[in-house]
């Protein structure tokens, strides 16, 4: 029989702190500046500089710590994590090893066998490096510090993870909690979230660890699957050939779906971490600890709490809605602006999710406003337009957020209800269709239908379906 | 500790020659290493104290808990920081290729 393997899977997750400054000096961290215009000698590196510690890092690092059941270390410190590289200008990063602001924490995940816990290892506060780009001409890279010293915390997780759905539901169940903290965007292309994977199979049944490989550069959900697969066969055909797996980073390619080797333990990096001395070490009381919990905005089982309290929608559509903090604040926004939140919900899940399905378009990326989805609402309750215009309407609201009310005037899409406007349509498709009117004549009721198609067709949609319903009985009694 | 007690090897020196970026040579190897025994000997002086019961220090000064507010203060500073670059091309450093 062939032997049956498990997949042993622990992450490295990066977050971009949403600070307006970097970490450890004033320069702004707004993404797309020209390149080094957002540097100076301490996120250059220049000798006899000073870091000074932002205030708001330490404070995002705790609710994160928080919210996933850490313990908060107390006393906690910088050290320097060595390493050349032209990325890095100082020679060294400023990491935390000894004492991370964070330990010993948890989140829960939805499986396919239930909930699970996948426990928390350690969280770290650290610096981001700068960006290189190499010329595909020249034998040169061209470096942009901009982001040098931007904000990070790296969330690393126990070894829990046994399948690709469940890293996906781990990621998904921290990029909520972060996002609803406010202490990211966690927008996984834009990489202010990025994940390695630490991979290792075994036997099933064994009690200790195969040798793990770590891979790199997985910048989509669908990429880190495909690299999981992709990585635990690669490492289970070595087992079955009878070779070893060689403790590796790999560099996974999704465009040609195949992992390389990036550097192997021969060449392993040696940091040579000690203790930061330009940075005093942070003591964390009690009473701190209290004022960030108590500032801690709604967390999704409180407004799901609320949402049940506060409004009458469905609690499975509560659920789906609140799964990302964008929608939930669209929903709550439109909500308030036109007092009419089942309506809101009923959009969202129906018009909003469909054409972010078929644009491929993630909650962080919708730009549409939600008064503009609330006028909406109010234009088809007022009868102005009806049903089917709204939902093209809509389609421009979601790609060019156009204000509803002065879109449906220019382009002349009210609806038609006055009988007088509509006579002559009527007439002249009552004349085209000889047919349908005997047969509705003759008591076949769905004949009627044909003919309202027809009408509203010839109205380009804008009739009153109701009133046109009324006339077609009225003419062919 | 009278006698040095430490002794480095020219496989530990060569290895810390490399992670320092450093290209010694033979003279230089020697004097690194005696330097090197004659530090770990002192650690060695030093680990002789009964440090059971006192608290790791974590830095010289007692002071804690220094930071700044989530202000911008820096501007468009590229000019600066250009400045001492030994290649630039437009607005970036230009460094031999790091990647294959």
């Amino acid at each position: 029989m062939a032997k049956q393997y498990e997949t042993v899977i622990g992450l490295e997750v990066h977050i971009e702190l949403a600070t307006k400054t970097k970490i450890f000096c004033g320069c702004s961290t707004e993404f797309g500046g020209a390149p080094n215009s957002h540097t100076c000698p301490v996120c250059t590196g220049m000798p006899g500089s000073l870091p000074v510690l932002n205030k708001q890092v330490v404070e995002y690092a705790m609710a994160i710590g928080l919210a996933t059941n850490c313990k908060i270390t107390q006393v906690c410190k910088f050290d320097r994590k060595n390493y050349f590289y032209p990325d890095n200008p100082q020679n060294y990063q400023i990491s935390q090893l000894y004492l991370p602001i964070a330990r010993d924490g948890y989140v829960e995940i939805e499986t396919g066998n239930g909930k699970k816990k996948v426990r928390i290892h350690e969280m770290h506060m650290e610096e981001d490096a700068g960006k290189l780009i190499h010329d595909e001409w020249d034998d040169t890279s061209l470096v942009d510090y901009n982001r040098s010293g931007v904000p990070l915390v790296e969330i690393v997780s126990e070894p829990d993870m046994r399948t690709a759905d469940e890293v996906i539901a781990y990621l998904e169940k921290l990029r909520m909690i972060v996002q609803y903290l406010g202490a990211s965007d966690c927008k996984l292309q834009e990489g202010s979230m990025r994940a390695d994977v630490n991979l290792s199979v075994r036997e099933v049944g064994s009690e200790t660890f195969g040798t793990r490989t770590e891979m790199k550069n997985l910048n989509s959900f669908k990429a880190i699957a495909h690299a999981i697969e992709g990585e635990r066969q690669r490492q289970i055909e070595l087992l079955e050939e009878g070779k070893e797996v060689i403790q590796e980073t790999r560099r996974w390619d999704d465009n040609k779906e195949h992992s390389y080797a990036m550097r192997s333990k021969e060449d392993a990096q040696d940091y040579r971490y000690f203790p930061e001395p330009d940075l005093v070490p942070i003591v964390i009381s009690d009473e701190w600890i209290a004022r960030v919990k108590a500032a801690q905005p709604e967390l999704r089982s409180e407004k799901l709490e609320r949402y049940k309290k506060e409004f009458d929608i469905p609690e499975y559509d509560a659920e789906i809605i609140t799964e990302s903090k964008k929608t939930a604040d669209l929903f709550e926004a439109a909500a308030a602006a036109c007092g009419k939140p089942k309506k809101v919900a009923n959009w969202i899940m129906v018009e909003v999710f469909r054409l972010m399905k078929e644009t491929g378009t993630e909650p962080e990326d919708l730009t549409f406003s939600p008064e503009n989805l609330a006028k909406l609402i109010d234009l088809v309750d007022a009868g102005t337009i009806n049903g089917t215009v709204a939902k093209k309407v809509f389609e421009k609201i979601f790609t060019d957020n156009v204000d509803p009310e002065k879109y449906v005037e220019e382009q002349g899409l009210k609806t038609v209800s006055d009988e007088g406007a509509l006579k002559e349509v009527v007439e002249q498709v009552i004349a085209a269709n000889p047919k349908a009117v005997e047969d509705y004549k003759g008591g076949k009721e769905k004949a009627l239908g044909a003919l309202m198609g027809q009408t509203m067709r010839a109205m380009k949609g804008k009739a009153d379906p109701g009133v046109v319903n009324q006339m077609l009985r009225d003419m062919l009694k | 500790m009278a006698d040095m007690a430490n002794k480095i090897s020219d496989e530990t020196i060569e290895y810390v020659g490399i992670l320092a970026k450093l290209e010694l040579s033979e003279e230089e190897k020697e004097a690194a290493k005696a330097d090197m025994e004659k530090m770990l000997d002192y650690i060695d002086t030093l680990n002789e104290l009964d440090t059971a019961g006192v608290e790791p220090m974590s830095h010289v000064f007692p002071v804690s808990n220094v930071f700044r507010e989530d202000v911008v203060t820096n501007g468009d500073n590229r000019e600066e920081t250009l400045a001492n670059a030994p290649l630039r091309k437009e607005d970036s450093f230009e460094v031999p290729r790091t990647i294959g």
